[in-house]
């Protein structure tokens, strides 16, 4: 293994130049002497701006950031400071290295004081001698800055061949033997200097430039070579066209002398093949000096054209080609403004209808899967891809229907057949539509059973439809039962089909453990919709179906055989002493706060608009599986921009919902006088009636002095007999929000997953934010136990205050039967309209339940696993048997039950 | 005697683990920290572990010796925090110099003692330089993004003072650790090549150590893996390494990384897993050896150990585990495009 002396630069991410790596763009809008809008900025503090001529050039490719302050009437190093502390606040401009320039060496000090990148230092030289180019130097390293040296020393910048090379030499010599630097960071300026001045001189300077390059760097392999390229056209000032011909034409003959890298416009080079071959055939004999005549045939020439002012129009060439081609471009762009007429069009090309869906559409969507499995696209442009296809499908569907009733042999779907479905009790269901859409994006024909639907009309369905694959979903952790019975299911009817398991709690390891043994057809887990389409191409290909499925089964039984062998690592403590060892929580000296009352209190039609702020977002993209904190996602250098479009539609979307009040929230909070036994069991004084509630203890051995937890602890022990037996309370909601099922239907017809998904998702995201906002209300006033809280809406988001509102089934109490008793305390489904399936999901799925404790000291825990101990024990304080409660808790449980 | 640079051709150096975790376990209360000689102090200075180092030395001297008992090569200061700008939070800044000479001339004693009784296995002391509780890449304003809390001259002028007390006090290595935003290690960088040039002192050698904060594999101030190490190599570290923030398992990719693109030593030394929901570490001493076993099989490390969580039960299983095992191969230096 070897390591090469490249020259090695970073800004957030690096930047290695090595020998093949191409010409290096250096972008110089940021620079004060060269753009007159970026020095205008910078003088009137418009910074918010300057910042964006530095993200164009970003954009237009350049790879480092070339930043200059020099103007005379700008105080430099507060301007550089200033620029650069921002400017490290923008990752999608941080992300490349910077180069600070100034002529003034504080300056650049300053600069090299703001950034954590390993920058280039732009420049230095020995005009002053060799002991100030020294001590400079050492600065710089001491910064580890790469350093770009002039040509220039005593008697004045280098202007001849022999000059350049040699004070370069010189230079070289000095700074690898006296400074401590290394070949590889220093980059040398040759000077680039105006050609074509009408001055007899200057015609040779651009011909020095290249050959003194090509010595340097036989000379000094390691050291690279640089320059200010736009200086070499100084003299056609206000002619781009002319200009731009010239910077190409001179960076094709030095890039081929070894110019590594130069300061440009970044957006602006034209390719050298595409000058027009007058116009460069006149910048060739400028650059490279080859007849007397060359300048003055060029300012001729130059006369004659106009530079043409570059004007932004919407790009619509794509309408002018053919059909096919336009279908693909609207399927990878998702525009839909024009797929009617395209539709017709290619149908009338096209013999039968359905060649136009096997033909050109297929041809698109399988670009579309191309870029999305390479991670060109992301979820939400496949969507709007998918919205293009079946809004073409739909229009050509009654032909093809026709069709079918005329010739009924001719029209047999090849398509292989997925059938998705949300299991018995569950009833989200945003993840499997993304699924659906995804595979329906591949070309496969998707079965969607909706929600809550039984293992037999899972199996009975895909029987009758002759599906290829069943794909079940879930999101509760009842589910994973009811994904276990239906792989029973289907051992025992002697299916044949894979099964596909997904959904949030779903896992590798579950699916390992519990689901795969029970069915030998193959069971995969897919972790998420981009997944699914290689996993379901796998699983649908003759060939490499069986070893596919050989792999996973290793894969499987390894998992499994691993998590048998790790459980003995965990020690458990037996369940009476884990009560020993509960928080300690001084009751003596502590006064609970009394709610402003107790009972409860119901919200009809809350605000959407007040609810909106309280959002959390990062969910919302999770969705969507576009990972990462939010705001950041929004600039995101990879997936920002798709970020940004998505975040705008959902605004949009979120602003349709308040307006026309699409929607409706409904929520139930109540208080109660509240006890503990002193052990696991809270009562609750509800109107007289005591209810218990049953929480469960973690039981892990834990080191000396930490406390096993239960919700319990955190309410103060009632002391029966006495006149105030409750002197806590504990308090409980539930919100939903309702009315979505026929803006779902409307978009549905109209063939929009992508918006019919955003408002699943939002529906989501303000049911959330109503809970946070109700549970603010609570802290502040209704229980008013943190009267004098100010927290942002991050804050919120990352549990900053005091007080929790854990939800049954989730993992500070695993049990979700504990919501009967919550629903009942709240009578929630007559206060809000929200019902329990089955599984104890809660429908609509936008819905949130949970309880309030407010006790400073309690938190959010996980119960982690239990033994059979406690259970026992549990289920003879809820009075139910064993078994029964062993399967609502078996995610939890340290034993096989 | 041989040096760091010795032992580490020849075998895997093992460097010990968390000192919080070792103090916390004496459940020192407000007046364990200020001692005899702070006991009328103006401001608390609970939880400040490095006045330790002048209030309650024996107590530090028992924590390196027991990693030392252990087996760890390389034993750090309690020094973590020892400069002026986290002790301004206690008005202690006149007493950081002294802070780091004695800090360092606890751990100087307890190694020399080992390397007597074995001088085949010599011990080292490195002096650690941790992060502030100021950056100099983030904003502390969300409103005003281009605001800094403290300046580049601020901050090395600090790191200047620790550096001189550790090397007064008898370090053999300064070390900069669990770096979170590389601006500020800068500044140590800066720091120490300007006290050995101005004090023409024979420089120690440096190990850097960085800090991947989460799954997207960058620091807290924004950079790849290879960024940070590319802003680093200008103090031709000895040895460069992740610590902190991740346990073993969700460290190793990172590591891998790096044992690929160093062109020097590869150090590591996580946390016992991640915290659990208490955010408590219960990464048990063979798990943690287990995963750092597998990294050294693999070849991707020459210094291993324990960060947040560890205990001087992790060092002994880590260093039962790499003791046999060959140290990733130092990779050839290319002279030549």
């Amino acid at each position: 293994m070897g390591i090469k002396p490249y020259l090695r630069l970073s800004g957030l991410e690096p930047l290695v130049v090595r020998p093949e790596t191409n010409f290096i763009n250096i972008g110089e809008r940021t620079n004060v002497t060269g753009s007159k809008k970026f020095a205008r900025l910078v003088r009137e503090n418009k910074y918010e701006e300057a910042l964006s001529v530095a993200r164009q050039q970003v954009e237009s490719g350049a790879q480092v950031l070339d930043v200059n302050m020099d103007d005379a009437l700008l105080d430099g190093e507060k301007a550089m400071q200033t620029f650069l502390n921002l400017l490290q606040a923008e990752p999608d401009i941080a992300k490349i290295p910077v180069m600070i320039d100034s002529s003034k060496f504080s300056i650049i000090e300053t600069g090299l004081k703001c950034v954590q990148g390993k920058c280039i230092v732009n420049s230095i030289s020995m005009k002053e001698g060799p002991a100030k180019f020294i001590e400079q130097a050492i600065i710089c390293k001491s910064y580890g800055a790469a350093i770009v040296v002039m040509a220039f020393d005593e008697i004045g910048q280098a202007d001849t061949l022999e000059r350049r090379v040699s004070i370069c030499e010189k230079a070289y010599k000095i700074l690898t033997e006296e400074a401590g630097y290394d070949g590889q960071d220093i980059i040398f300026d040759p000077n680039i200097f105006p050609i074509a001045t009408g001055i007899e001189d200057h015609n040779n300077y651009a011909v020095d430039f290249i050959e003194a390059t090509r010595i340097i760097k036989q000379k000094m392999p390691l050291a690279k070579v640089s320059g200010g390229v736009s200086n070499i056209s100084f003299s056609f000032r206000g002619n781009e066209t002319v200009r731009e011909a010239m910077h190409s034409v001179f960076l094709y003959y030095a890039i081929k002398a070894g110019m590594d890298m130069g300061i440009v416009n970044a957006g602006q080079l034209v390719v050298y093949d595409e000058i027009e071959p007058q116009l460069r055939k006149l910048c060739e004999d400028v650059v490279l000096n080859r007849n007397a005549d060359a300048t003055d045939q060029l300012l001729a020439f130059a006369e004659t054209i106009k530079a043409k002012g570059k004007t932004e129009v919407k790009d619509e060439a794509w309408r002018n080609t053919p059909v096919e081609e336009r279908l693909k471009h609207a399927l990878v762009n998702g525009i839909t403004d024009y797929i009617e007429v395209d539709t017709e069009e290619a149908r009338g090309k096209y013999p039968k209808p359905l060649d136009v869906i096997e033909g050109p559409l297929m041809d698109g969507m399988n670009v579309v899967g191309d870029l999305f499995g390479s991670g060109k696209m992301f979820l939400p442009q496949v969507v709007k891809s998918a919205r293009v296809m079946k809004k073409s499908v739909a229009i050509l569907t009654p032909y093809i229907e026709e069709e079918k009733k005329k010739n009924p042999k001719a029209v047999q779907g090849g398509a292989a057949r997925i059938l998705l479905a949300t299991v018995k009790g569950d009833v989200h269901d945003i993840g499997k539509n993304i699924v659906g859409v995804v595979l329906g994006c591949n070309g496969y024909d998707v079965i969607d059973l909706g929600v809550m639907v039984p293992a037999d009309k899972i199996l009975e369905t895909a029987k009758k439809e002759k599906a290829d694959i069943i794909g079940v979903s879930g999101l509760i952790t009842p589910s994973l039962d009811e994904m276990v019975h239906v792989a029973r299911e289907m051992k025992r009817q002697r299916f044949e089909l894979p099964l596909l398991i997904g959904g949030a709690t779903t896992s590798r390891m579950h699916t390992a453990v519990k689901i795969a043994p029970e069915y030998d057809q193959g069971v995969v887990h897919v972790l998420d919709a981009s997944r699914s389409v290689t996993i379901v191409g796998s699983l649908l290909n003759k060939e490499q179906k069986s070893s596919f499925l050989e792999t996973i089964g290793h894969e499987y039984t390894k998992l499994k055989k691993d998590f048998g062998a790790k459980k003995t690592v965990k020690q458990f403590l037996n369940f009476a002493d884990a009560q020993q060892r509960k928080t300690k929580i001084d009751w003596d000296n502590f006064a609970p706060v009394k709610p402003a009352f107790v009972g409860t209190k119901v919200f009809e039609d809350y605000s959407l608009s007040e609810i909106a702020k309280y959002i959390d977002w990062q969910p919302f993209f999770i969705a969507w599986e576009m990972h990462g904190k939010f705001p950041q996602i929004l600039s995101d250098e990879k997936i920002g921009k798709e970020a940004k479009k998505l975040f705008d539609d959902a605004h949009a979307l979120l602003q349709q919902i308040i307006n026309k009040k699409w929607l409706i929230a409904r929520g139930v909070v109540g208080f109660w006088e509240a006890g503990s036994d002193g052990k696991d069991t809270i009562t609750v004084n509800a109107e007289g009636a005591n209810i218990n509630l049953e929480f469960l203890r973690q039981q892990v051995k834990k080191a000396e002095g930490q406390a096993n937890l239960s919700l319990a602890d955190f309410i103060k022990p009632s002391s029966p007999g006495s006149s105030v037996p409750f002197q806590d309370h504990i308090g409980a909601f539930a919100v939903t929000v309702q009315g979505i099922e026929k803006h779902i239907e409307y978009f549905q017809k109209n063939h929009d997953d992508y918006n019919k998904i955003i408002l699943q998702a939002l529906a989501d995201r303000l049911t959330e934010a109503f809970a946070e906002l109700l549970h603010e209300k609570v802290r502040k006033e209704f229980w008013g136990y943190a009267k004098n809280e100010k927290l942002s809406n991050e804050e919120l988001i990352k549990e900053g205050y005091s007080g929790i509102r854990p939800a049954p089934g989730y993992p500070a109490c695993p049990d979700h039967t504990e919501k009967y008793k919550l629903f009942s305390l709240l009578n929630a489904t007559e206060n809000t309209g929200i019902v329990l399936t089955e599984s104890l999901a809660m429908y609509p799925a936008s819905s949130v339940c949970g309880w309030y404790f407010s006790h400073p000291e309690s938190k959010y825990f996980g119960i982690g696993k239990i033994e059979k101990d406690q259970v026992e024990d549990y289920a003879k304080r809820k009075n139910m048997p064993v078994a029964e409660i062993e399967r609502w808790l078996r995610p939890v449980l340290d034993y096989d039950a | 005697m041989k040096t760091i640079q010795d032992c580490l051709k020849e075998r895997i150096l093992v460097i010990d683990g968390a000192m919080g975790t070792m103090i916390q376990k004496h459940k020192p209360t407000e007046a364990t920290y200020r001692g005899e000689r702070f006991k009328n102090w103006h401001t608390d200075v609970k939880n400040n572990s490095d006045i330790m180092n002048l209030t309650q030395p024996l107590i530090i001297e028992n924590i390196h010796k027991e990693y030392l008992e252990a087996g760890a090569d390389i034993i750090e200061t309690n020094t973590f925090a020892a400069t002026s700008i986290p002790q301004a939070d206690f008005d202690l800044q006149p007493f950081v110099y002294e802070m780091n000479v004695e800090g360092a001339k606890l751990a100087r004693k307890a190694a020399g003692q080992y390397t007597a009784q074995d001088p085949g296995k010599p011990r080292f002391v490195a002096g650690a330089i941790g992060p502030m509780n100021k950056t100099l890449s983030l904003s502390p304003d969300v409103n005003n993004p281009g605001f800094r809390s403290v300046s580049f001259d601020e901050v090395a002028d600090a790191y200047y003072e620790q550096v001189k007390g550790l090397t007064d006090g008898g370090v053999d290595i300064l070390l900069i650790e669990t770096i979170f935003d590389t601006l500020n290690a800068k500044a140590a960088i800066y720091a120490i090549k300007k006290y050995f040039r101005e004090t023409k002192k024979n420089p120690l050698p440096v190990m850097i150590s960085g800090t991947i904060t989460d799954a997207s594999g960058r620091t807290l101030s924004g950079q790849t893996l290879e960024a940070f190490y590319t802003s680093m190599m200008h103090i031709k570290p000895l040895s460069i390494g992740l610590n902190c923030a991740l346990g073993a398992e969700q460290m190793r990719p990172h590591i891998e990384e790096l044992s690929y693109i160093a062109a020097c030593y590869v150090s590591a030394y996580p946390n016992a897993g991640l915290p659990n929901a208490m955010g408590e570490y219960d990464e048990q001493p063979e798990e943690t050896a287990h995963f750092i076993e597998e990294w050294a099989r693999q070849g991707f490390v020459n210094i291993v150990g324990g960060c947040c969580g560890t205990t001087p039960d992790h060092i002994r299983h880590i260093a039962e585990h790499v003791k046999k095992i060959k140290p990733r191969e130092m990779p050839v230096l290319e002279a030549i495009l």
